[in-house]
């Protein structure tokens, strides 16, 4: 996109260096873990050595006696508030504390409050807690075997794992086309458990100030107004009602999904802080948020697709089995307990489709939120650009052909999905060439023909994804009733310059400029002279919060909105100034003028003075609005991914060679920033896709509890991406914008696990499930006589 | 717990104080002495959020005692600015190389070592070079990028 305002204003399409940099690289962020406050106290927790357990005795007699240790509470404790039970985002319950039972290892089971850090670490190791240990379900099999035990014995009448069904589509029609299809295709496959392991774990201040009868939690959140009502809800009993409540949500160390539960931690201290009266900081150390914090993923997919002879996709049949631990504290939206899962469908014309799901509980920890994808996507995307794949294979059609012969064409938008959904634009053909015009694809085609001859194991792998995001329009999205509406408030001061607040939380994705560079656009105020604001709740307008890449969809459309209010406040007031009237005036950047006349005009810094100083007989003073957006439709961003890997035999390593990622996220706000976030994204789709799953063993013992085991990609695994775009605006968002914080994670990982398969397809492969490590393409190569 | 005196240097800055034996570098730098920009990330060494340099060679604080740093000279990042932004600081700047800012005080000052003792470095070394600080947000590249500017400024170049 052109850029339309000079670069001292700075508006859409500019790469505005960022404005939050400052404090970060002078080591002046403030995030929670830096605030200190009078008085202030620690908590740190004991959790269960044991997956599934009942608690005999808690005897916390030793801990008391150490050294700075306050208090410990348990369940009992908590109990007495009847607070030792929370719901869910999903209306499920948790426990904050147990009482009788822990459900998953690194469960807390009690919390020792104490003068410092280290002595409330020693306090945890004085408490002492007698277990019986139970057979665990760790695998969603074993839970819904007949005889499985059942697990959530607290719900009344429960008789077995089972938490829900949920299913999409026309079953009927899809297996008549399945029963007469030329071609079926099918693969079993496993999407594991992963963590979002954020660079900074999660923590929180809790002040309770008992003379106002005021709550401050500073608190690592993604959502923060969502978290002040979910409060509210849970202790407006013990008086604590909404008013009295503020959430800060400082600056946040990468959140990704795993910031938006309310974890147990959290509400311990809440309970401790009021009754101590003093402030009660938790920050986890990395052991604990890798084990206890919510989990992503953890979903067995068995996909199929049927199709003509020709390679056309006649039909989509989807089936999937979900572990969501013992509670499902997932964070969808309300009416989709299985996410935007039904993006499934992806970039292909599916006349018909089918998509079925069961949930069930096991003896792991909670969650089912998202890892840098909006709401399951990433697994509805790698089941369909994975099965697009094995349908090339089976046919012997080249994967790009396949795909370029399937997809839905530019005049088919807005497209209608067989399972529902309107996509608002996309343009698949055209990313998926200029993807493979880049990395010269006959070329590497042929590289591969010639390799293969001298048995090297070279592959090739392209994952075209259509991306679901910016929940959402509130006919269909809420979170516990409250709609995911976003909001933008500006004040714009008399010498012109401005402060904006957002119901979004930035947690590194550079609001406090992308934001002021929309104003800018609208307005013509330097971006440069707009504070942005966000995660106070005292002060900023209500809003769901930054996840599932909704802040421009959102938040970012309330800001245009928001502006462009103004500026008819501002054609007004340049009317007034000017003496003309309103339907004579043109907006030129960042002025009025009257039509015909471009030297008679009034620049909107004259304009907001006026507001303030000369202001027309009958009009309210002052120059500021505010915007609730919601979002008529959700936006589909899309692109094409092409991966190239070369495999050691010797050790099964997958080395990738080059990873082209054309993106297309409508209207970009600043290149710099956009590609920032596809470079992450792409190394957030690497991860899972080569290192990381979060492992348990038979007993539901974590094994891969620390960053000794849970392997995050270094800048040596990670490949230089080369990035570039289409530009295909969203029809229905006021800039044309998309979001894009999430597409390269939900669109890297099949490209790359496709690209391996493809490497060693001649030998009969069809699958690998990731992460795909080099035992596993070891063991292959073993198993195919490829190697000794 | 019987308490040991330490006198450390700190940005340039004395201080003589008491200390519990197991009193780990980040939590004196953090809590003691109010430097809130070396941050926490793991237990294991691994993520090097906590980097500093200890007596000139870059260390994650989290895995040494203060006492250790007992007669030493430490460097973080509130000490890396001398008026201007140190290139470093500029390059991550100019080149987008930061988002959440979490991890950024524990790369630059690994940076800061990298290039002391290898002022050109290849794009390879100086992904080996920074591969025990873990990024979540950037994806490395732009790390890379800022690195390498900070060498050609630092060379007297752009």
């Amino acid at each position: 996109m052109a850029t339309r305002t000079p670069l001292e204003i700075g508006g859409m399409g500019h790469s505005v260096k960022r404005k939050e940099d400052a404090r970060f690289l002078h080591g002046k962020g403030k995030y929670v873990d830096d605030i200190k406050l009078p008085g202030m106290l620690y908590m740190d927790i004991v959790r269960s050595p044991f997956a599934y357990a009942k608690i005999k005795s808690i005897n916390t007699e030793k801990a008391l006696k150490v050294p700075g240790v306050l208090a410990v509470i348990t369940g009992e404790t908590l109990k007495g508030f009847n607070l030792h039970w929370m719901p869910t985002l999903m209306s499920d319950t948790q426990m904050v504390l147990p009482t009788d039972t822990v459900m998953y290892q690194a469960q807390e089971v009690a919390a020792v409050i104490a003068t410092s850090r280290y002595a409330a670490a020693d306090g945890v190791e004085a408490v002492e807690v007698e277990y019986e240990p139970m057979a665990a379900i760790v695998t969603p099999q074993r839970a819904m075997e007949k005889d499985a035990p059942v697990l959530r014995t607290d719900k009344a009448g429960k008789k077995d794992n089972h938490i829900w069904h949920w299913e999409v589509g026309d079953r009927q029609s899809t297996n008549n086309v399945f029963d007469k299809a030329d071609v079926v295709v099918k693969e079993d496959m496993y999407i594991p458990r992963i963590h979002v392991a954020s660079i900074e774990t999660c923590g929180c201040i809790a002040d309770y100030n008992k003379i106002e009868n005021k709550l401050t939690v500073y608190m690592t959140t993604q959502a923060p107004h969502a978290i002040r009502t979910v409060f509210a809800l849970v202790a407006g009993h013990v008086g604590l009602t909404e008013e009295k409540i503020r959430i800060i949500s400082p600056d946040i160390g990468g959140g990704f999904g795993g910031k938006v539960p309310v974890y147990p931690g959290y509400v311990i201290a809440v309970a401790a802080s009021v009754v101590i009266g003093k402030p009660v900081k938790w920050i986890e150390d990395r052991m604990e948020n890798l084990q206890a914090d919510s989990f992503a993923r953890d979903y067995y997919i068995t996909a199929e697709i049927a199709a003509d002879k020709d390679g056309t996709m006649k039909a989509l049949r989807i089936k999937t089995i979900a572990d969501h631990g013992y509670t499902d504290a997932a964070a969808n939206p309300s009416k989709f307990p299985a996410g935007l899962f039904s993006i499934v469908t992806g970039s292909y014309d599916f006349p018909v489709a089918f998509a079925e799901m069961d949930a069930y509980y096991t003896n792991k920890p909670p969650g089912g939120v998202a890892y840098r994808c909006s709401f399951r996507v990433t697994e509805a995307v790698h089941a369909i650009e994975r099965i697009v794949d094995s349908l090339a294979l089976k046919l012997g059609m080249d994967p790009a052909q396949l795909r370029l012969k399937n997809f839905i064409k530019p005049e088919q938008f807005p497209y209608h999905s067989a399972l529902g959904w309107e996509y608002d634009s996309g343009n698949y053909e055209a990313a998926l060439k200029k993807a493979m015009d880049i990395i010269e694809y006959d070329k590497l085609r042929k590289e591969q023909a010639e390799k293969r001859k001298k048995g090297e194991l070279m592959g090739i792998g392209i994952s075209s994804f259509t991306e679901i995001v910016g929940a959402g329009n509130s006919k269909h999205f809420d979170i516990l009733g409250l709609k995911m509406f976003d909001s933008c408030e500006i004040r714009v001061h008399p010498t012109g310059k401005a402060i904006a607040r957002f119901g979004t939380k930035s947690q590194g994705q550079g609001h406090e400029t992308t934001y002021a560079q929309i104003i800018a656009e609208e307005l013509g105020l330097p971006a440069d002279h707009i504070l942005v604001e966000e995660g106070d709740t005292d002060t900023a307008p209500y809003g769901l919060g930054t996840y599932a890449s909704r802040s421009t969809p959102t938040a970012g459309a309330a800001a245009a909105k928001a502006a462009r209010k103004l500026r008819e406040k501002a054609r007004k007031i340049a009317a007034h100034l000017l003496e003309v009237n309103e339907q004579d005036l043109e907006w030129d950047i960042n002025k009025f003028h009257v039509k015909g006349a471009p030297d008679k005009a009034k620049t909107i810094q004259e304009i907001v003075f006026a507001a303030y100083t000369n202001h027309p007989a009958g009009m309210e003073a002052g120059f500021e609005a505010v915007s609730y957006y919601d979002p008529p439709n959700l936006t589909f961003p899309f692109g094409s991914y092409i991966c190239v890997v070369d495999i050691d035999k010797g050790t099964g390593e997958v080395k990738i060679r080059r990873f082209v990622a054309v993106d297309d996220c409508g209207n970009i706000i600043n290149p710099m920033i956009v590609e920032g976030q596809i470079h992450g994204g792409l190394t957030m789709g690497l991860a899972p896709a080569l290192y990381e799953e979060m492992r348990y063993d038979e007993d539901g013992n974590c094994v891969t509890g620390s960053f000794m085991d849970y392997l995050l990609p270094t800048a040596v695994e990670t490949p230089r991406w080369e990035t570039a775009k289409t530009v295909t605006p969203s029809p229905h968002h006021p800039i044309g914008a998309k979001g894009v914080g999430e597409s390269a994670t939900v669109g890297a990982p099949p490209a790359i696990a496709n690209a391996v398969v493809d490497a060693l397809s001649h030998l009969g492969v069809t699958h690998i499930d990731i992460p795909i490590t080099p035992p596993k393409v070891w063991s292959i190569l073993k198993e195919k006589g490829v190697v000794n | 717990m019987p308490k040991h005196s330490i006198n450390v240097t700190v940005n340039g800055e004395q201080h003589t104080t008491e200390v519990e034996p197991r009193l780990l570098l980040v939590h004196f730098l953090r809590e003691a002495l109010n430097l809130t920009g070396t941050h926490i990330g793991c237990d294991t060494s691994n993520c090097g959020a906590c980097t500093v340099l200890l007596n000139g060679k870059s260390v994650k604080s989290c895995t040494v005692f203060a006492v250790q740093a007992n007669g030493k000279q430490i460097k973080t990042i509130e000490g890396m600015a001398n008026g201007a932004m140190h290139p470093l600081q500029e390059g991550f700047h100019q080149e987008h190389g930061l988002q959440c800012g979490y991890c950024t005080p524990g790369m630059i000052m690994r940076a800061h070592e990298l290039l002391e003792k290898n002022p050109s470095p290849s794009e390879e070394e100086i992904r080996w070079g920074i591969s025990g600080n873990l990024c979540r947000c950037t994806g490395y590249v732009n790390i890379v990028k800022a690195i390498q500017y900070a060498a050609n400024k630092m060379k007297g170049g752009a």
